[in-house]
This record gives structure tokens, sequence and C-alpha cells, in this order.
């Protein structure tokens, strides 16, 4: 009974991604929500706004240089954990 | 593990593979690469030294208190580099609103805190994959 009920519940929630995955945009279309003025103002400005090269580089220490805090202490955060897990 | 011909092709290829990772953290702002790619490739050598000539071995090199000091410095460095934005009257991690000199797009000296920013994120990301690995294999040992 308990696994027909799990069956079940599977059968309907991969009909459900099936049904989401109809309504996707193409992948590489031009004209997807993901191609906004965003990434064109990378691309575009990233060397007269930053001065490097490297767009990625300028995304991750300039544009978004409080998320790259946030995952400097994340790895800040493991050692700790792990340290005061593993050193009794 | 303490193989003669893991340790004598070990002993060639670390010299190399940290020059390439610091290639890749120093460069990090002109080519692809960056902190997090560099740090851990410099963190790789390491840990093909620790597997070719043990743990102690390792241990003597580069002492432990050595990679913590490291760790610390930079994240400390991050945040330091970020609050000189405040500093001089803008927004947190500003840059080029800080009135840092940008340089020439392609020199090496260009970009203004970027370059420190990824030397920070190097750093740190190495000194990570050290300690973590050293940590997890010395437990490993303890129990078997």
């Amino acid at each position: 009974m308990k696994n027909l009920l799990g069956f079940v519940t599977l059968v309907f929630i991969g009909l459900l991604l099936l049904l989401v995955i109809q309504e996707m945009p193409v992948f590489g279309d031009p004209t997807n929500p993901v191609h906004n003025e965003v990434s064109q103002r990378y691309i575009e400005q990233t060397v007269e706004e930053t001065g490097v090269l490297n767009a990625v580089t300028a995304i991750i220490t300039d544009y978004r240089g409080f998320d790259t805090l946030g995952e400097i202490t994340v790895l800040l955060t493991a050692i700790a954990g792990l340290l005061a897990v593993l050193r009794s | 593990m303490r193989d003669l011909i893991i340790r004598v092709i070990s002993r060639f290829m670390i010299p190399f593979i940290q020059v390439y990772g610091a290639y890749i953290v120093l460069y990090g702002h002109l080519s692809p690469g960056g902190g997090f790619a560099g740090g851990t490739v410099i963190a790789s050598s390491i840990i093909l030294y620790i597997l070719a000539y043990g743990l102690l071995s390792e241990e003597k090199r580069i002492p432990e208190h050595f990679t913590r000091v490291v760790e610390s410095a930079g994240a400390l460095f991050y945040v330091f580099v970020g609050l000189l934005g405040v500093l001089l009257g803008t927004r947190f991690l500003g840059n080029s609103v800080a009135g840092f000199p940008l340089g020439i797009p392609g020199r090496l000296s260009s970009g203004g805190t970027i370059f420190l920013l990824t030397f920070a994120i190097g750093m740190k990301v190495a000194s990570t994959m050290i300690t973590l690995f050293s940590h997890l294999i010395d437990e490993e040992r303890e129990e078997g």
C-alpha cells in the first residue's frame, strides 16, 4: 500500500515535470528572457568600467564582489566546522 | 602508496603545477582562470606531495599553523580591500567609483582592486583545500 502510494506520487510528479518542460523556452533562442540588458551590459561595458579583459573575473570580483565574499565565508565556515569536529 | 615511480614523477611535476597555479591566479583578470581555479591547482600540487611522500613529511615543510594563518589572512585581506572603498568615501568593494586606477586593459597592473581580490581568493581556496585534505586523511589513518 505504501509502495503503491509512493509510485503514484512519483508518476504524478514526473508527469507534472514533463508538462512544465513543454513550456520551457528553446535553448539558445535569442528571444529568451535570459538574454536581457544585464548580460548585454556586461559584454559591452566590462572593459570600460573595470579595466580587465576577462569578463567572468570582472563579474566575480567587481560587479558581484559581495557574493564572492559570501563564498569565502562558506569556505571559512566549512573549515571551522571541520576543525571543531575532527580536532578533539 | 610509497611507490618510487610516484615519488620521482611528482618531484618533477610539483614545481610545474605550482607555477601554473600561480599563473592562473595572477593572470586571472587577463585570461581564463581566477582565484578559485588557481587556488585549487596550487592545492592539488600539495595534495600530490602528501600522496607521494606522506603527511608527516608535508607537515614538516608546511606547518599546520602556517596554513591556518594564510586562510584567515586571505579572508581578512578580502574584507580589508572591500573596506578600502568605504574609507575612500564610496561603497563596500568599490573599484573604479572609489578612485582606484584602472590602468591600460591587457596589462598585469590593470583592473584596480580586482588583482588584489583574486589573489586573496587564491590564498583562501588553496589553504582551505590543503587543510581539508590533510585533516581528512589524518582522521582515516587514526581509524585504520
